[in-house]
């Protein structure tokens, strides 16, 4: 796991590795517009100097009031730029149209976008985790669908992003070039936890990517362990922490909750227990929190979890009734 | 009330008959100012209302950049919640977009100036001028409210669906806007009947100072692209209160149509901000370069060029939302020809320094840091413009160095510049020279240290809008909060010198830099009634016939 905290350390200076094939098209561009820029910038720059320096006010000179108009100068200075920035605009959407055209044959991930937490499906087996796993050389298309409100799917290193979007399907694909482990952020502002709203996708030769599939589907057999897999799976990380005792995320920690009693937002106390929990993730409304009325409200997984999948969420959470176990 | 006889004595002998009587003591009491008519109260009541809330945005900036000295990988451990984290940079963002920068040089400097530009009284419709003052200020006591209640956490840009579903207090921040929106097409509307009816005899259209051709563009695009921000921000408080399903997916509604919405007016609204501010460069880089402006048909047609093209772009702040390929293409296109008028306006600035006389004083200072920053904002809309880079670029630091050169580089300091410019008209008082350029140098370099990272920072791949980062990142992000505390001493600096000029300024001559527009030939401060006798209108730069006079310390024209 630790190789995974410092994913993508820069190689160059502008950019993190080039780890897709859209890498080569945009650095290139990039490159080529800062050139550009660079070579308008600096003769900008220092005519203003060479004018501040030369024509300043000062006892004994007088500057000329002549210089207002040149037709071909001026000329000059609006055509050159145009057929710079059609060129700029055409090698931009060249570009664009291989990142928009999804190629035939493709491997198939479906990506579900849910405050705060990403989580991949794959379509060969139907194995899920919240890290991506792709195979190296191979054409990607990803599948993308929020839960709730806009989020975007960012990997810097594949130099590909997209927004999800609630209610229509958006699609990306990317070709990996390189393995390794690297960033994956939501880049659409999402709500009080954005910035944790982050993971990592990790590039795999061809044989190492089969097995971890196979290892994925495998959902734990123990019930604690099974209720962890589907807090991870399910989005419930993203706002409650399992960290420290009454760590305070868009939603409660869970940690050393069980057995006491908890205040509601109409006033009532109730104990934490199965009951409590269940309604917790059904009709979330019902057993809202004191504390929380201003918080993203918890979505209700009425219809999206199975009655043993809760029972195993419900062992999990009691599993952390002693306090801080730190599950990472 | 009026001080017909002032006991007090000149040191400076002004060609004004009755040099102490003024608009700023022509009456006196507080309802003498909150009742006003006169143009230049409320100019000046802007003025302060809009330092006010560049002080207030200022303050949330600084937070900004102190949380993220630290990556606040542990929420438990970080200065700020994730969600004040939020408030905060909505609330800077807010701010400083519609109480600062979209009124500032219109509202302020515009109002002050525009009727002595003109040779005239006062704008067309006083009291619809006051009245826009106070609708500013019921926006404020709007965004006000949002602060000390449940905070506002969307973003300036109110995306759906989480503005619908956010429990912040998005019903007052919209409605704050909206009648903000108000203020500004009712100045919009003002200056453009003014321009279009009160122009003095003599005064054409091309006669007129660059500075009123940019407020006139800014002016269009006020009126006609405003109308839109409101019907989005009203459809989004139906959409929270009622529920009518345009915008929320849930009711079959779609999220990327508010977005259309928005930036329909808000991608013009960029131009409400910098087409003034570049009207302000024209003024200082000609005025203290005395010399004419270089080009200026097409400095004022190409004002005209981006107010139009500036209403075909939107689409460029959305080309990974999802919009078909030829649409985004299409915006792409149209993006790339609204960067040609700016280039060219910022070649036509330096052709007016080429063999002039160019006095480096504090405006001036201000106007050559405008030139670079702003280029520097204009070449790297390129990298944005153009698809494929955006793919990468877009909601990354690398947007918010973009807007900050443009905005904050650009407007910000043509702003200061021109209020260095005209401050001696608008209260009477010089300020200190060297102070006011050690300030331009400050904010210079401080500027730089905090932007210009954060190009890096996007380009690495560091999202927008995050309070909390991955470790890579931490380096560039503390440069960039030191860079922000060197540019708020900047700021600083430049409001000592102003405030201290009040008190201690020596008195400010008719016309101390040289300009040939009119506002220089009524003393300073104007009279309340502007000018006594109507002034014979002549071509705004012609400086060959302004001259210096060593004994008032003003310059003045020579009768010909
Ligand atoms: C968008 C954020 C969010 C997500 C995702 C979320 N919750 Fe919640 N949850 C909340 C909030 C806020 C509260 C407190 C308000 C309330 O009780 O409704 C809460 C309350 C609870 C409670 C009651 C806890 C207490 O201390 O009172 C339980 C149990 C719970 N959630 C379980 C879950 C589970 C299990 C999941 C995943 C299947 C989940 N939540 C996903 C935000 C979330
Ligand atoms: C020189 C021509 C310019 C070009 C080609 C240009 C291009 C762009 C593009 C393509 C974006 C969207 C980037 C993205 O989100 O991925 C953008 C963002 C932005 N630009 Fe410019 N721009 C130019 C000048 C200006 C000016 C003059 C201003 C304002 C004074 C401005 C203000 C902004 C703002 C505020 C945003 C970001 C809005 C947000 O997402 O919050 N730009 N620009
Ligand atoms: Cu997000
Ligand atoms: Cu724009």
């Amino acid at each position: 796991m630790n190789s995974l905290i410092l994913a993508d350390i820069s190689e160059g200076f502008w950019f993190p590795p080039a780890a897709s094939t859209f890498a080569k098209q945009v650095d290139f561009l990039y490159y080529a517009i800062l050139w550009i820029s660079i070579i308008f910038f600096i003769p900008i720059v220092i005519a203003m100097i060479y004018f501040m320096v030369k024509y300043r006010q000062r006892p004994g000179y007088k500057g000329s009031p002549e210089a207002l108009h040149n037709t071909p100068l001026e000329i000059t200075w609006t055509v050159v730029p145009s057929f710079i920035a059609i060129w700029i605009f055409w090698e931009g959407a060249v570009g664009y149209l291989d990142m928009a055209i999804i190629p035939d044959d493709t491997v198939d991930v479906a990506v579900y976008a849910a405050k705060w937490n990403w989580n991949f499906k794959y379509k060969e087996n139907g194995a899920e985790s919240p890290i991506l796993y792709l195979p190296i050389d191979k054409d990607i298309k990803l599948t993308m669908q929020s839960k709730d409100v806009l989020h975007s799917f960012f990997i810097p290193a594949f130099r590909a992003k997209r927004d999800v979007v609630p209610g229509r399907y958006h699609y990306l694909w990317f070709h990996p070039t390189r393995e390794g482990v690297f960033d994956l952020f939501c880049t659409e502002y999402c709500g009080d936890n954005h910035s944790t709203m982050i993971t990592k996708v990790q590039v795999l030769s061809d044989e190492k990517y089969k097995a971890k599939l196979a290892e994925l589907v495998k959902e734990p057999e123990d019930i604690v362990e099974r209720g962890k897999w589907l807090y991870e799976r399910k989005a419930c990380k993203g706002c409650h922490y399992a960290g420290t005792e009454g760590a305070k995320g868009p939603g409660p920690s869970y940690n050393g909750s069980w057995g006491k009693k908890v205040p509601l937002a109409n006033g009532t106390e109730v104990t934490f227990d199965e009951n409590y929990v269940k309604t917790s993730i059904l009709n979330p409304m019902e057993a809202a929190r004191k504390g929380y009325e201003t918080a993203s409200a918890m979505p209700s997984y009425k219809g999206q979890l199975k009655d043993e999948q809760i029972d195993a969420l419900i062992a999990f959470i009691r599993s952390l009734e002693s306090g801080p176990a730190r599950p990472k | 009330m009026s001080a017909v006889t002032s006991p007090m004595t000149t040191t400076v002998a002004s060609p004004d008959k009755s040099p102490e009587h003024h608009y700023l003591n022509h009456s006196s009491g507080f309802l003498s100012w909150a009742l006003t008519l006169d143009h230049k109260r409320i100019g000046m009541m802007y003025l302060a209302g809009i330092l006010f809330s560049f002080f207030l945005g200022g303050v949330f900036a600084l937070a900004i950049r102190i949380h993220l000295w630290n990556p606040n990988l542990d929420p438990e451990a970080a200065w700020l919640s994730n969600a004040t984290y939020n408030r905060v940079f909505t609330l800077h963002g807010a701010i400083m977009v519609f109480l600062f920068i979209i009124p500032s040089v219109p509202a302020a400097l515009g109002n002050f100036l525009l009727p002595i530009m003109l040779g005239t009284k006062d704008v067309a419709f006083p009291r619809l001028n006051l009245g826009s003052f106070y609708l500013w200020v019921t926006g404020l006591l709007f965004f006000t409210y949002t602060l000390f209640s449940s905070g506002i956490d969307t973003g300036w840009t109110f995306y759906t669906p989480y503005s619908i579903e956010s429990k912040s207090a998005v019903e007052a921040a919209t409605l704050g806007v909206f009648i903000l929106g108000f203020s500004s097409i009712f100045t919009g509307l003002n200056f453009i009947v003014t321009i279009n009816t009160m122009r003095p005899p003599g005064m054409t259209w091309f006669k007129m100072p660059l500075f009123l051709w940019a407020v006139y563009a800014t002016s269009i695009i006020q009126v006609l692209a405003t109308p839109v921000l409101g019907i989005t921000v009203l459809l989004l408080a139906l959409e929270r209160f009622i529920g009518i399903g345009i915008f929320d997916p849930a009711l079959n509604g779609d999220p990327v149509t508010f977005q259309h919405f928005f930036w329909f007016y808000s991608h013009p609204a960029v131009y409400i901000m910098i087409l003034p501010a570049m009207g302000i460069i024209s003024e200082l880089m000609s005025v203290h370069s005395h010399k004419g402006i270089f080009g200026y048909r097409m400095i004022a047609y190409s004002s005209i060029a981006i107010a139009l093209f500036g209403f075909l772009v939107w689409g460029h702040h959305m080309f990974t939302s999802g919009m078909a390929d030829v649409t985004t293409i299409v915006f792409s296109a149209l993006t790339f020809t609204v960067s040609i008028p700016s280039a060219i306006k910022v070649f036509n600035w330096l052709g007016t320094m080429y063999q002039g006389t160019v006095a480096l004083n504090t405006p001036m200072i201000y106007a050559l840091a405008f030139i670079f920053l702003f280029t520097i904002g204009g070449l790297t809309g390129l990298f944005l413009g153009a698809l494929s880079t955006d793919m990468h670029l877009h909601d990354t630091y690398f947007v918010v160095a973009h807007f900050h050169y443009v905005m904050m580089g650009g407007t910000l300091v043509a702003f200061l510049g021109g209020l260095f410019h005209w401050w001696p008209k608008m209260t009477g008082k010089m300020f200190n020279d060297t102070a006011g350029i050690l300030s331009a140098a400050i904010v210079f370099v401080g500027f730089n240290l905090t932007f210009l990272p954060q190009f890096v920072l996007g380009t690495r791949g560091m999202p927008r809008r995050y309070a909390s980062y991955v470790r890579e990142f931490q380096q560039l992000h503390q440069l960039s909060t030191i860079g922000a505390m060197t540019l708020g001493l900047g700021l600083l600096v430049a409001g000592l010198v102003l405030l201290h000029s009040l008190f201690y300024g020596k008195k400010a001559p008719m016309n101390p830099w040289g300009g040939a527009t009119l506002e220089w030939e009524c003393s300073s401060p104007p009279p309340h009634d502007n000018f006594s006798s109507p002034p014979t209108v002549g071509d705004p730069y012609d400086f060959t016939s302004v001259e210096y006079d060593g004994k008032t310390g003003s310059y003045f024209k020579k009768k010909k």
